[in-house]
């Protein structure tokens, strides 16, 4: 265990949506659960957010979308991903995001998606259960 | 006073004499459910409050009356009694086209003003074919790309004769301006139109985050605005100083009031600064507040902000206008007490929310629908939720006088205690040299990382109780439907206009306009001869596109780009 690295987690909010509040939020408790978390601040295209996760060679991405384009923006991350030969980083996402676009999502290859009034200890609990340090 | 002060005495000693001999063997059987009780913004809240409380209070002074300095008990003099506040909902998706059938449906229902909301690429300034754009097309409001949207926009509207909110911050000058040109076609001089532009660009870097340009010409952007509406439109509000942004992004009640007054303070300075008398612009700035779910501390934050803003204006700015005393505002129920589980249960917590604004004072009040916290509402939630509103009006008799709270020892000490900590928060932002200051600095924006923080933690070790989330959890639930919105199919009927828009106008009519307006916005004179909204509406007029404008100003200015704050 102690030569292991921690895991690294990169808290993206991609798109013009401003609420930051909750990616600020996850990134804190990540950072409180002993993740390493790199936050990408605000207005971060998908080839922006993908650039970042390689460059920092992140476990996993957290998205954040509160203003309805969770639908283009969070498969066109994992498309970009897989182009790039990184798809071994696990993406998941939150935000105001309806039941019923969940199917739709994980078929786009995201792995996890949190609704809002999620505690972070679900999603902490989530990340210490399903991410792996990449190879 | 001698007298008064013979009665208190007399109190305290009830008091203590209660506790010993009433109060105390209570507890001892049955001791109180927690060891201190606290607002949701985490201020303490004593047992009971009395006339103790209140030692120094002098009713003239801290009270007054309706219509009076210090406006605790409300701004009008007969309040409710006279006219009921504007029900004033925020409407707007997809094209120009389906947003107008929208408005002409409400206008239809009896509501007199109307408030747009606009999408994403529109506050932000760019066009629907900008690669930034996608997946935001007239999502989460309507797509205005030029002077032909807006003109579909309010086709058949009598603007005359509505009243139209604009939320809308970067781009306010150049939204307004097409709103302006609009009302030019319609042979509506300008003296008869009225509406307010939200147009707070501090919120923005503070809390909301839709700022495109550095502070400082974002803030030129805002005093020319006020320098242009004082001379031209009496009946417009140029700015809606908003707090609710603030505490939508996690802050507590204290910190939502004192940013927004601050941040107020910050555009009269400014505007004092262009060479404007305060009393030239100050009855036109309005404000606009969140309403939560703390009924008490709620009422009390509504009290405190009209006895803050009354004090500051005449005392610390000179205003010797009574108009420009007043703090008038416009709320909205709080969209973040809302919750996706038991989303039905939002329509009780919106109406007690509203009441709460109703007992605050409030002028004007949007009250949200139960399904936002997962979509743009449907018309019935919507419905609903102006329903909520029409109760509190006809059914209830809370309007039937003036600030019922008035004189609640509980109340008046609440109000008290949040105008203090407001006061040590303005005090603290002086000593930072000021808003603009203190924002570049990051200090409010930090305060609200750290409050929302704090906020959600004590929901998660089950402190705070949120119905149907932490407690009273439902094992399964019946999904309710919601509104879709395809951004797809609106993008691509906006980017064909724009494209046939291009072909068909005068490009070299366009090219002459933006370069006077790039002349200007590089120009030394920003009070005299570089004044921007005259030449935005002539670049407007001309039928630029939302897009180029701000292009113009992004390449002039750059863009901010915010250290990250954790």
């Amino acid at each position: 265990m102690s030569e292991e690295r921690k895991i690294r987690v990169l808290v993206a909010k991609p798109g013009l949506d401003g609420h930051d509040r909750g990616a600020k939020v996850i990134a804190r408790a990540f950072r409180d659960a002993g993740f390493e978390v790199i936050y990408t601040g605000l207005r971060q295209t998908p080839e922006m957010i993908v650039s970042a996760a390689i460059q920092e060679d992140v476990d996993a991405i957290g998205l954040s979308c509160l203003s309805g384009a969770h639908m283009y923006l969070f498969p066109r991350i994992v498309e970009l991903l897989r182009e790039r030969g990184a798809d071994d980083v696990v993406v998941f996402g939150g935000g105001t995001i309806p039941d019923e676009d969940i199917a739709t999502l994980k078929e786009a290859g995201i792995a996890e998606i949190f609704t809002p009034g999620t505690s972070t200890s679900v999603a902490i609990d989530y990340v210490r259960t399903h991410i792996r340090q990449r190879a | 006073m001698t007298d008064d002060r013979k009665e208190i005495g007399k109190i305290k000693e009830a008091a203590k004499a209660w506790e010993a001999e009433v109060l105390d063997p209570a507890l001892e059987r049955s001791p109180e459910r927690a060891r201190e009780f606290r607002t949701v913004s985490g201020h303490p809240i004593r047992r009971l409050y009395t006339p103790a409380d209140l030692a120094d209070f002098d009713y003239t002074r801290d009270l007054g009356f309706p219509g009076l300095s210090p406006f605790t008990r409300g701004v009008y003099p007969s309040m409710y009694r006279g006219r009921l506040w504007t029900m004033r909902m925020f409407a707007g998706h997809g094209t120009p086209e389906e947003t107008n059938q929208r408005f002409r449906y409400l206008l239809a229902q009896g509501q007199t003003g109307l408030s747009v909301a606009f999408d994403l690429p529109t506050l932000m300034g760019y066009d629907s074919d900008h690669p930034m754009s996608r997946g935001e097309v007239g999502k989460c409001g309507v797509a205005v790309d030029s002077l032909a949207d807006m003109e579909i926009l309010f086709d058949g509207i009598p603007l005359q004769d509505v009243t139209t909110s604009m939320t809308i911050n970067s781009p306010a000058a150049v939204l307004w301006a097409m709103y302006l040109a609009v009302c030019e076609k319609q042979g509506v001089p300008y003296d008869r139109i009225g509406g307010t532009l939200q147009n707070d660009i501090l919120k923005e870097f503070i809390a909301q985050k839709e700022y495109v340009f550095p502070l400082e010409p974002s803030m030129r952007l805002v005093v020319d605005t006020i320098l242009f509406g004082a001379r031209h439109l009496p009946r417009w509000h140029p700015v809606s100083i908003s707090g609710y942004h603030i505490r939508e992004a996690g802050s507590t009640a204290i910190q939502e009031l004192a940013f927004t007054v601050a941040d107020g303070m910050a555009y009269v300075e400014a505007t004092m600064k262009a060479g404007l008398n305060v009393d030239a612009f100050a009855p036109r700035l309005s404000f606009f507040f969140n309403v939560h779910n703390d009924f008490f501390e709620e009422i009390a934050k509504f009290r405190a902000a009209r006895r803050v803003w009354a004090k500051l204006m005449r005392e610390r700015y000179g205003a010797r206008d009574p108009r420009s005393w007043l703090l008038r505002t416009h709320a909205q129920t709080a969209g973040c007490a809302l919750t996706a589980q038991q989303p039905y249960n939002n329509v009780v917590r919106v109406s007690i929310q509203a009441l709460a604004a109703i007992l605050g004072g409030v002028q004007s009040l949007h009250t949200n629908a139960l399904d936002e916290t997962l979509a743009l509402p449907t018309q019935d939630a919507a419905t609903i939720a102006l329903r909520t509103q029409q109760i509190i009006a006809h059914e209830t008799g809370v309007t039937h006088t003036i600030d019922p709270v008035g004189g609640s020892y509980f109340v008046e000490s609440l109000t008290r205690e949040v105008e203090e900590e407001v006061w040590n928060y303005l005090h603290k932002i002086d000593d930072l040299g000021g808003m603009v200051r203190a924002v570049e600095q990051g200090f409010p924006q930090k305060e609200i990382v750290d409050a929302s923080y704090r906020y959600q933690q004590t929901v998660e070790a089950g402190e705070e109780v949120v119905v149907g989330v932490n407690r009273f959890v439902a094992e399964a639930e019946e999904p309710v439907s919601l509104l879709r919105i395809d951004p797809e199919q609106i993008a691509k009927q906006q980017v064909e206009r724009i494209h046939r828009l291009k072909g068909g106008r005068d490009n070299g009519g366009v090219q002459k306009a933006l370069d006077g307006l790039r002349r200007a916005a590089e120009g030394e004179d920003p009070w005299g001869q570089d004044l921007l909204m005259p030449r935005i509406l002539e670049a407007v007029r001309a039928y630029a596109t939302l897009g180029e404008i701000m292009g113009v100003f992004r390449e002039a200015w750059g863009e901010y780009v915010e250290p990250a704050i954790l």
